[in-house]
C-alpha cells in the first residue's frame, strides 16, 4: 500500500510552499482584504509562470497535464496561504466543467487561457440562500439567450467567463438544467462586488438580460455534469480547508511556545494542550478523509462521490475547528485586525458554505453511503 | 498513491491467505464476527482454550508473533509483513486477545532485558500461547501516574521480597508469569526507584480476585502480593532503572497499528436504516443524517489514517505517537454513538440486553465505554501524549519530580 503521495508531487508541495511564502505573505492577502485590488494579480500571473494553474490540464490544452494529484498539493498550499486569488472559481469549478463537458472549441478557447493566467473562469449556480438544487435554478435559458440574476457568484466581478447553471424547462426533473458557457464581457451581463465575511476573495451578484450564451455539454445533462464537477470540486476545496487548518493550528501552537502567563508558557497548561491536541486530531482526520478523495478524485473511481462528501465535510468541520480555537489561544489579541487570526477564521467561515454548506454535504454523503449499501 | 501491494508484499499476502484458508477455525467464523465478542469476556475465558488451539497451530507453522526473531518463536517478518497478516487473519485475530498484552507487550521487554538463556526458555512459548503472561502495572494508587505505584520490593540475599497491590490486570487469573513494576527506593524521586521483574504467577503469595465493574462484568483483576519471593535473576534492567524498562513496554502499545479500531458507526449506520420514527426511517430524518455524517467522516477519518501509517511502514519508516488518535477519537466516539442509538429509542432507550433493541448492544455499550476512555491511556494522558510528543508542547509541570517518594503527599485533604 502506498497511500501517500509520490517523492514528485511533496516536492511539488514544497516548491509551491515557497512560492507562496515568498509571494504570498500575510500582507498580500491584507492588501486586498484592504480593497487595494479585487485580487492579487501579480501573485496570479506567478501562479501561472509556475504551471500551478494548468496542472491538471492537458498539455493539448496549453496545461502541463501533470494531473489531479499534483493539483491537490497545490491546493493545499494555496489554502495555506490564504492565496487572494481566484484559483477555486477559475481552476476547480470552470476549468473542470470544460474538462468534463466541454466541446473541443471550448476547450481550446479557454483552457489555455487558463493555463496562461489570461482567463479567470467562474461557475454561477446559486441564486440567494440555498444549497445546490435543481429546483433552485429560476435564470432561464431559451434559444440560448439567458436571462436572470446569479447571487453570490465567487469571483464574479473579476471573471472572464462563468459557467452558468439555466432552466430550460419545468418538468420538475434534473433535465430541466443546463449549463451555458458566457463570456462575461457580453452585452446585457452586468456585475456587481457584494461584501463578504472573507475580502480576500471577490464575490459578485451578476445579472443576465437577454445574453447570448452557448451550451456546454448536452442540454439535459446540466445538473448531472454539475454534480460532478462540484464532487471533483469538493476534494480541491478540502486540501485547501486542511491547508489552512494546519497553518491555523501551527500558529496557535507557535503562541502557546512564546506567549508567558502566571510565569509560564501557556502552552504548558493543559487547558490549551488539549485544545491544540483536539484540533490535530480533527486536521489529521481531515487530512487522511482528503487523502482518499484525492485518489477517488485521480483515478476517476466509483467511489468519488462519497469520498469527495467525506473529504469535503471533515476538512470544513476541521478548518472552522482550527481557526476559532487558534483565535482561542491567542486570547484577546487573536481578536486583533492587527494578528492574522481573523484571516483564517474569516476564510474558513466563507469556504465553509461556498460550495453547498456542510449540511448540504451532509446529507449527500449519508444518501450515497445508503445507496451504496442499498446496491 | 494506490493501495495496492508491492510484489513482495502480494506473495507474502497470498502464502499468508492460503495457509489461513486451509487451516482457520472456520466452526467459530460466525461466533467471532459479532460484535459482541468483544465484550464477552466470560465467553471469552471460555474460549480461551480455543484460542490457544488455534495459537499454536499458528506457532507451529510460523504464523505467531511474526515480527520476532525465528529463535525466539517468531518468523522474522517486517512490520508491514505482520499488518498483513493481521489484515489476512480477520476476525480470527479476536481470538489472539489472551496473548495481545504478553505478546505484545511483556515479550518486548523481555527480549530487551532477559539474558539469552532466559529469551529462549521463554519467549517461544509466549509465542505459541501454551504460556500466557500478564502485566503488572497500574495501582489503585497509579494509574496514569503509573511511577507513583507503591509495591515494594526489598532484597533478601539473592532474592527480593514483594508486598503490595496490583489492579486492573487483564488476564492475571489465567496467566502463567507476568511483568512486574515495584518501588524498591523510596528515598529517592519516585522515577528513580522503580525495578522490573518477571514471576511466575504462581508463587506462593499470589492471590488473584476478580474485580467487579461498574457495568457488572468481570474483565479485570486485583492481584496481591504477599512476601512474594522472586530470584534477582529475573530482574529486567538495572535496579533502580524500572521506569525506563517499562517505556519499553508502553512504547510497544502504542506500536500496534494497522488493525482497525472498533467506533460503533457501522452498527449505528445498520440501525438507523431499519429504525421506523413517526416519520418514517431514522435514516431520512435531517438531524439524524447530521450526526450520522460526523461520525462517518470521523470512522472514514481513522480508517485513512490508519493506511497512512501502514504506507509508512511499508516504506521502512517507525509509527510514532501521532498513533495516539485512534483510541483517542475511537473511545470518544463509541460512547457519544451508543448515547444516540439509545436517544432515538425514546423510554426504551433504558432497556438493556433481550427487553432492549439490537439485542441491547448500545445499552452494554453506555455501560462499557466508559472503560474505553480510560484503559491503556486516558483520553488526557493521549492528549498529552499529542500535545508534548506531536505539538512539541510542555511537559506538564511536575511538583513531585525531585522530591523523594516518601515525602510526596499521599491525600488530597
Amino acid at each position: 500500500m502506498n497511500f501517500d503521495f509520490s517523492d514528485d508531487q511533496k516536492q511539488l508541495r514544497d516548491e509551491a510552499r515557497r512560492f507562496l511564502t515568498e509571494k504570498c505573505p500575510p500582507k498580500a492577502v491584507r492588501a486586498v482584504i484592504d480593497g487595494k485590488a479585487p485580487y492579487d494579480r501579480e501573485l496570479w500571473k506567478g501562479l501561472a509562470d509556475m504551471g500551478f494553474l494548468g496542472v491538471a490540464i492537458p498539455e493539448a490544452f496549453g496545461g502541463s497535464g501533470a494531473g489531479h494529484l499534483e493539483l491537490c498539493v497545490i491546493a493545499e498550499e494555496m489554502g495555506r496561504a490564504l492565496a487572494p486569488v481566484p484559483f477555486s472559481s477559475t481552476v476547480y469549478l470552470a476549468a473542470e466543467a470544460l474538462l468534463l463537458a466541454g466541446s473541443d472549441a471550448q476547450k481550446q478557447k479557454w483552457l489555455p487561457a487558463i493555463a496562461q493566467g489570461n482567463a479567470v473562469g467562474t461557475l454561477a449556480l446559486f441564486e440567494g440562500s440555498g444549497n445546490p438544487s435543481p429546483k433552485a435554478i429560476k435564470l432561464t435559458a431559451a434559444n440560448g439567450v439567458l436571462n436572470g440574476t446569479k447571487k453570490p457568484v465567487a469571483d464574479g466581478a473579476i471573471a472572464d467567463f462563468a459557467i452558468v447553471a439555466a432552466r430550460t424547462g419545468s418538468t420538475g426533473r434534473d433535465t430541466d438544467i443546463a449549463l451555458y458557457l458566457v463570456d462575461l464581457t457580453s452585452e446585457g451581463v452586468e456585475a456587481k462586488a457584494l461584501t463578504s465575511i472573507d475580502p480576500s476573495r471577490n464575490q459578485a451578484e451578476i445579472s443576465f438580460k437577454n445574453v447570448k450564451a452557448e451550451l456546454l455539454g448536452a442540454a439535459n445533462e446540466g445538473w448531472s455534469i454539475l454534480s460532478q464537477v462540484l464532487d471533483r470540486a469538493a476534494v480541491l476545496i478540502s486540501f485547501e480547508q486542511v491547508g489552512g487548518s494546519d497553518r491555523a493550528l501551527e500558529m496557535g501552537r507557535d503562541y502557546a511556545l512564546d506567549r508567558i502567563a502566571f510565569g509560564r508558557q501557556i502552552g504548558s497548561f493543559q487547558a490549551v494542550k488539549h485544545m491544540l491536541a483536539d484540533m490535530y486530531v480533527s486536521a489529521t482526520l481531515a487530512r487522511s478523509n482528503c487523502y482518499y478523495g484525492a485518489w477517488a478524485l485521480s483515478t476517476n473511481a466509483s467511489e468519488l462521490p462519497e469520498a469527495a462528501a467525506a473529504a469535503r465535510i471533515s476538512a470544513t468541520q476541521a478548518f472552522q475547528h482550527c481557526s476559532k480555537n487558534n483565535i482561542q489561544v491567542h486570547g484577546g489579541m487573536g481578536f486583533t485586525w492587527e494578528f492574522d487570526c481573523h484571516l483564517y477564521y474569516r476564510r474558513s467561515n466563507a469556504v465553509a458554505v461556498g460550495l453547498g454548506s456542510l449540511s448540504y454535504w451532509e446529507d449527500q454523503l449519508i444518501e450515497r453511503m445508503r445507496q451504496k449499501n442499498a446496491a | 498513491m494506490n493501495f495496492d501491494d508491492t510484489p513482495q508484499e502480494a506473495e507474502f499476502r497470498a502464502i499468508a491467505r492460503k495457509w489461513i484458508d486451509a487451516n482457520a477455525p472456520k466452526e467459530l467464523e460466525a461466533e467471532l464476527t459479532k460484535p459482541s465478542a468483544k465484550r464477552a469476556s466470560e465467553k471469552r475465558d471460555a474460549m480461551l482454550d480455543v484460542a490457544k488451539a488455534w495459537q499454536k497451530k499458528k506457532a507451529d507453522a510460523g504464523w505467531a508473533c511474526l515480527h520476532w526473531p525465528k529463535e525466539y518463536g517468531g518468523r522474522g517478518s517486517t512490520p508491514i509483513e505482520r499488518v498483513i497478516w493481521q489484515q489476512e487473519e480477520g476476525v480470527y485475530d479476536k481470538l489472539a486477545r489472551p496473548f495481545a498484552i504478553g505478546q505484545g507487550m511483556c515479550g518486548p521487554t523481555v527480549m530487551a532485558y532477559a539474558s539469552e538463556d532466559q529469551k529462549r526458555k521463554y519467549l517461544p512459548p509466549l509465542a505459541s500461547g501454551e504460556k500466557v503472561w500478564c502485566q503488572l502495572f497500574s495501582e489503585p494508587a497509579g494509574g496514569s501516574d503509573v511511577a507513583g505505584l507503591r509495591t515494594r520490593a526489598e532484597k533478601d540475599g539473592d532474592d527480593w521480597i514483594v508486598n503490595g497491590q496490583k489492579i486492573w490486570t487483564s488476564g492475571a487469573h489465567y496467566s502463567d508469569y507476568g511483568i512486574l513494576i515495584t518501588r524498591t527506593d523510596p528515598n529517592v524521586p519516585k522515577h528513580k526507584g522503580l525495578t522490573m521483574f518477571f514471576l511466575d504467577m504462581k508463587s506462593e503469595g499470589v492471590e488473584v480476585k476478580p474485580i467487579k465493574q461498574a457495568n457488572g462484568m468481570q474483565e479485570f483483576n486485583e492481584v496481591f502480593f504477599t512476601n512474594v519471593r522472586i530470584p534477582d535473576s529475573q530482574r529486567l534492567g538495572a535496579v533502580g532503572d524500572g521506569w525506563n524498562v517499562s517505556l519499553t513496554t508502553l512504547m510497544n502499545e502504542r506500536m500496534s497499528i494497522g488493525s482497525r479500531v472498533a467506533t460503533g458507526f457501522p452498527e449505528l449506520f445498520e440501525f438507523c436504516s431499519n429504525l421506523m420514527l413517526e416519520d418514517g426511517l431514522a435514516i431520512d430524518d435531517p438531524n439524524v443524517r447530521s450526526k450520522l455524517a460526523s461520525w462517518a467522516v470521523k470512522n472514514s477519518g481513522l480508517k485513512y489514517t490508519s493506511y497512512r501509517s501502514i504506507s509508512a511502514l511499508s516504506k521502512g519508516e517507525r509509527p510514532g505517537p501521532e498513533n495516539s488518535i485512534g483510541k483517542l477519537v475511537s473511545g470518544m466516539m463509541m460512547q457519544d454513538i451508543a448515547m444516540f442509538a439509545a436517544d432515538l429509542q425514546g423510554a426504551s432507550g433504558a432497556l438493556v440486553g433481550a427487553d432492549a433493541e439490537a439485542a441491547g448492544e448500545f445499552q452494554a455499550t453506555i455501560l462499557g465505554s466508559p472503560s474505553m476512555r480510560i484503559a491503556g491511556g486516558t483520553d488526557e494522558i493521549l492528549r498529552n501524549i499529542i500535545a508534548e510528543r506531536v505539538l512539541g508542547l510542555p511537559g506538564d509541570i511536575r511538583v513531585d519530580k525531585d522530591v523523594p517518594f516518601n515525602k510526596v503527599p499521599t491525600k488530597g485533604r
